[in-house]
């Protein structure tokens, strides 16, 4: 019940975006062009996504922790 | 049972004693009411009734989702047309013949960019023929496209009972029916279908003078003279009415019809923005004060050109205000009232009835029997005087042919059916089911999240779609 209800769903937001990107309207060979276009940039995209941001939370993560650590190293100093 | 002669008085002040049936809708005495406006104007205000119109804009993300609707197609628009250049892809489109590349361009390559390659890839949903008579549904040709809708053939089939939106059969009188259509058979038979001449030569027949007569009955004018076509009225005898030396203000939205008639005339055209009494009067302000360009001199007339509803906006025309308007500035109306004839006021009368003021305030009352009435050609009403001269110096009572008479016998059945004449209250009960259906349909669409345009009154009701994928 529940996965026809989803799938009739996410058929309707495809349609919604193939009307809105007018991909609707396109001849099939145009269809193939853009869709091949869509996924290559979405693919790029969760590839760098994939690559980088790991790497890049853990920088800030650490940049933000360096602030909070040197404060705390600073304040043990003065104790000791 | 309607009592007859509580009709067919045609006067709009008409107060028999149903000023205690105003409030409820179910008029069972008297038959027919006669406007709206006797409950007192309260507050000073110049309408009765409130003058709720629409024009909201669009949120921000539908604008955005539209432009990238756009901007996609305009893309695929750059590579076909590339390709088409570079001879990869039939050229479908007119093209000049080789031996004349070096004359003066024939066709303009740029300018139809979006006609190119936007508008025919949803080009199929238009300009379909239909089979039958455009009641509520109607048979429609199918008809396919092998070449992604640059040529069309018709398989020969019908799709039956599609659902009308776009019919102007406000009231549906264009039917089938045979007991509706009695009278007109008997006439087509009587006097055949062709007129062969022109009003002032021996085109002039009784029935035109019998619906002349009821016409001007049913406005409650003075008298009204009927052409054969809806926008030669307007584009004929506008001319007829104005001349070099005149003013001619020009709602901004009007009908092609008004502009072409305004544009022949050789008038100066100064045109105001939309249903905006503001600029209305600033502009004859200056009319008045600055008088012809030139010259200086005083214009020979001033006259204003509106519709009672705008066919693309669904919005009604201010009447009150202008009316106001002209008599201080000693203008002349021109009111055209194609839409609002027999579609809105309390008894099918129009515009003017619909504001609940005399049809003596508008100088030339004009409308057209296509919309509501189901027939073909317009009318023009108003003083004896004005309907005489227009007699003898419009083009198209000289020139042009006139209403075929089975034609004239549909109009004069289907008005006797609205002024109630025939004996029954259809007429009013289709009146009232359109300004019932009218407002449903706006509410309902509106709750369902459509942005629409436009009184709420009004039959004409504008959906507005934004992306161009959609459209198609």
């Amino acid at each position: 019940m529940d996965i026809k209800n989803m799938k009739n769903y996410v058929y309707w937001l495809f349609c919604q975006f193939e009307l809105i990107t007018c991909s609707y309207l396109m001849e099939p060979w145009e269809k193939v062009l853009f869709y091949t276009f869509n996924v290559a940039m979405l693919l790029t995209v969760l590839y760098t996504a994939y690559l980088f941001v790991c790497s890049h939370i853990s920088t800030a993560l650490q940049f933000f922790s360096h602030f909070l650590g040197n404060q705390h190293e600073n304040t043990v100093s003065v104790v000791k | 049972m309607a009592n007859p002669s509580a009709v067919c008085n045609g006067h709009l002040h008409h107060q028999k004693q149903n000023n205690n049936f105003l409030k409820s809708g179910i008029y069972k005495k008297n038959g027919i009411t006669k406007g709206v406006k006797k409950n007192g104007v309260s507050n000073g205000t110049l309408y009765k009734k409130t003058f709720i119109e629409h024009f909201e804009q669009a949120p921000m993300y539908v604008a955005v989702l539209t432009f990238l609707g756009f901007g996609v197609g305009t893309i695929f628009g750059y590579l076909r047309d590339f390709m088409r250049a570079w001879g990869l892809e039939k050229r479908n489109i007119a093209a000049e013949r080789e031996e004349q590349k070096d004359f003066v361009p024939l066709y303009q390559d740029f300018e139809n960019f979006y006609t190119r390659n936007l508008y025919m890839r949803i080009r199929d949903n238009w300009n379909r023929p239909i089979c039958s008579v455009p009641g509520p549904q109607f048979d429609l040709m199918e008809r396919v496209t092998d070449d992604y809708n640059w040529t069309f053939r018709f398989t020969g089939r019908t799709i039956k009972n599609v659902i009308n939106m776009g019919s102007y059969n406000y009231l549906g009188f264009a039917e089938t029916d045979v007991n509706a259509l009695k009278t007109v058979t008997i006439e087509l038979q009587k006097y055949g279908t062709g007129i062969c001449s022109t009003r002032q030569e021996m085109g002039t027949l009784d029935k035109h003078v019998e619906l002349e007569n009821l016409v001007a009955k049913f406005l409650g004018v003075e008298d009204a003279m009927v052409f054969g076509m809806g926008f030669a009225t307007n584009s004929m005898n506008i001319p007829a009415l104005v001349g070099k030396g005149c003013l001619i203000l020009s709602d901004e939205l009007n009908h092609t019809s008004l502009v072409l008639g305004a544009r022949l005339s050789g008038a100066t055209i100064r045109i105001f923005k939309h249903n905006n009494m503001q600029s209305l009067e600033k502009l004859l302000k200056d009319a008045i004060i600055y008088g012809q360009p030139r010259s200086h001199r005083a214009w020979r007339k001033i006259i204003i050109l509106v519709e009672g509803i705008y066919s693309m906006e669904g919005s009604i025309v201010r009447l009150p205000e202008l009316v106001s308007l002209k008599k201080k500035y000693k203008a002349y109306l021109y009111l055209d009232e194609a839409h609002s004839i027999g579609a809105v006021g309390a008894t099918g009368r129009g515009v003017v009835e619909y504001f609940g003021m005399s049809p003596d305030d508008v100088d030339v009352l004009m409308g057209t029997f296509t919309k509501s009435f189901g027939a073909a050609g317009g009318y023009i009403a108003g003083k004896k005087d004005l309907v005489d001269f227009l007699r003898t110096h419009s083009h198209s009572a000289v020139y042009a042919t006139s209403m075929c008479p089975p034609v004239a016998e549909q109009i004069i059945r289907a008005m006797k059916c609205l002024m109630g004449l025939d004996g029954t209250t259809q007429g009013l009960q289709r009146v009232r089911q359109l300004g019932k259906n009218t407002r449903y349909f706006r509410r309902r669409l509106h709750e369902m999240g459509f942005i629409i345009y436009g009184n709420d009154d009004s039959p004409v009701v504008p959906l507005l779609l934004y992306m161009p994928g959609k459209i198609g």
